[in-house]
């Protein structure tokens, strides 16, 4: 934890840069998006039962996701599900990945896939409801 | 930084062991870490067999009849044998308590004495506190006001003012908490920890402090406040029954509070 060579005062390596006077929004972010995900889950979790238990797949998917609600919902997921996984990721690479290049990379490609990723949700739910 | 397993040179190994005096019938074996830093050897576990007959009912009872009459090489802190000092805090049968609060009955099996963990190591029982005592002063654990103090000398608190620092005056400063956080363990260099957030919350808490909003500024910050992940080892291991997390809670709802 300590590096013993380092001669900089205890309270000098404590301070260390100081506060970045952030951290509340993205804190903020991960609990608030959990909390919609908590409804958003339950619905497509049920979606998923209905579609696996009714009768012709393709068919009975496209009738679904062409609901309004159904694909709102959906658009909703994808970005809040996204969202929350990046936020998510980010603490865990924060916590055990101590090498500060290593981390960064970690951080950004993990946002770059889960907003690609989220987009392409989005996308093709969208090309479901009118592109069909 | 995560460390999953001990560095080499710092894998306990097995030590001495000193049996009990002939003709004890009453035995308790104490298991306690011993390091040496003027030898080059790891640290090792050493046994002591104690008689209960004799002894006090409490760890610190045990491990000072060990220093003063089986082995006078034995490192501890110790002060005020009474829970209200702090410096005989150690891991204790698993967990981190001070010596003088826990009584030897409680150990199941053989009273297993180790150093708080994560903490470099001055002398078998003694760690290094030098970085979480830095990490006190960088919070400034004192009343900071622009206003003059009155003619009377005294900064008035109503009863319900002075009723937000319960629960947070208590703490001594044992270090219990944090050393038993794996969030402090991973990065105590930049986390500053549940014992000095439970400090800064009392700071905050105090009505006659003026610098609130400096110090939620000072602790805004994905490291030193939001490693927290309300893992509660703090509050469980608190030997004196505090409870840091709710602390840390009250400080994020305060950020919270002060943005919307």
């Amino acid at each position: 934890m300590l590096a013993a060579n380092n001669l900089r005062s205890p309270l000098g390596r404590a301070r260390g840069l100081g506060s970045a006077k952030e951290g509340l929004h993205h804190w903020w972010a991960q609990r608030l998006t959990a909390l919609a995900l908590v409804p958003l889950a339950v619905w497509f979790v049920a979606g998923i039962v209905h579609l696996a238990t009714g009768g012709e797949p393709y068919e009975a998917f496209m009738a679904w996701i062409a609901n309004p609600c159904n694909a709102t919902l959906m658009i909703l997921f994808l970005g809040v599900a996204f969202h929350h996984a990046q936020l998510g990721m980010q603490v865990v690479y924060e916590d055990y990945i101590s090498c500060q290049s290593w981390r960064t990379a970690a951080i950004v490609l993990t946002k770059f896939a889960a907003y690609g990723f989220a987009a392409l949700g989005i996308v093709s739910t969208l090309i479901c409801c009118f592109g069909g | 930084m995560v460390e999953l397993s001990l560095p080499k040179n710092s894998k306990p190994t097995k030590g001495k062991a000193h049996p009990a005096p002939a003709g004890a019938k009453n035995i308790k074996r104490f298991q306690v870490y011993r390091y040496d830093p003027d030898s080059d050897a790891n640290p090792r576990i050493d046994t002591y067999d104690v008689d209960m007959d004799t002894c006090g009912p409490m760890v610190l009872d045990g491990l000072l009849k060990i220093k003063d009459e089986m082995d006078a090489t034995l490192a501890l802190r110790r002060s005020c044998r009474e829970g209200i000092c702090g410096s005989c805090a150690m891991n204790i049968d698993g967990g981190n308590t001070l010596a003088c609060l826990k009584s030897i009955e409680d150990c199941k099996g053989d009273v297993k004495v180790y150093p708080l963990p994560h903490m470099p190591v001055v002398k078998d029982l003694v760690p290094d506190l030098t970085h979480v005592y830095a990490q006190l002063a960088s919070i400034e654990p004192w009343l900071k006001t622009d206003t003059l103090p009155p003619a009377s000398g005294e900064r008035l608190q109503s009863p319900e003012e002075r009723a937000k620092l319960d629960g947070l005056w208590e703490c001594i400063l044992c270090f219990c908490c944090s050393t038993s956080c794996p969030s402090y363990w991973w990065n105590g260099d930049r986390y500053l920890g549940p014992a000095i957030l439970l400090q800064a919350a009392r700071w905050i808490n105090d009505s006659r402090d003026e610098a609130t909003g400096e110090r939620l500024d000072q602790l805004e910050d994905p490291f030193k406040l939001y490693r927290c992940h309300t893992i509660m080892n703090c509050t469980q291991t608190c030997p004196k029954g505090l409870n840091p997390a709710k602390a840390i809670a009250d400080i994020k709802t305060k950020l919270v509070e002060r943005a919307g």
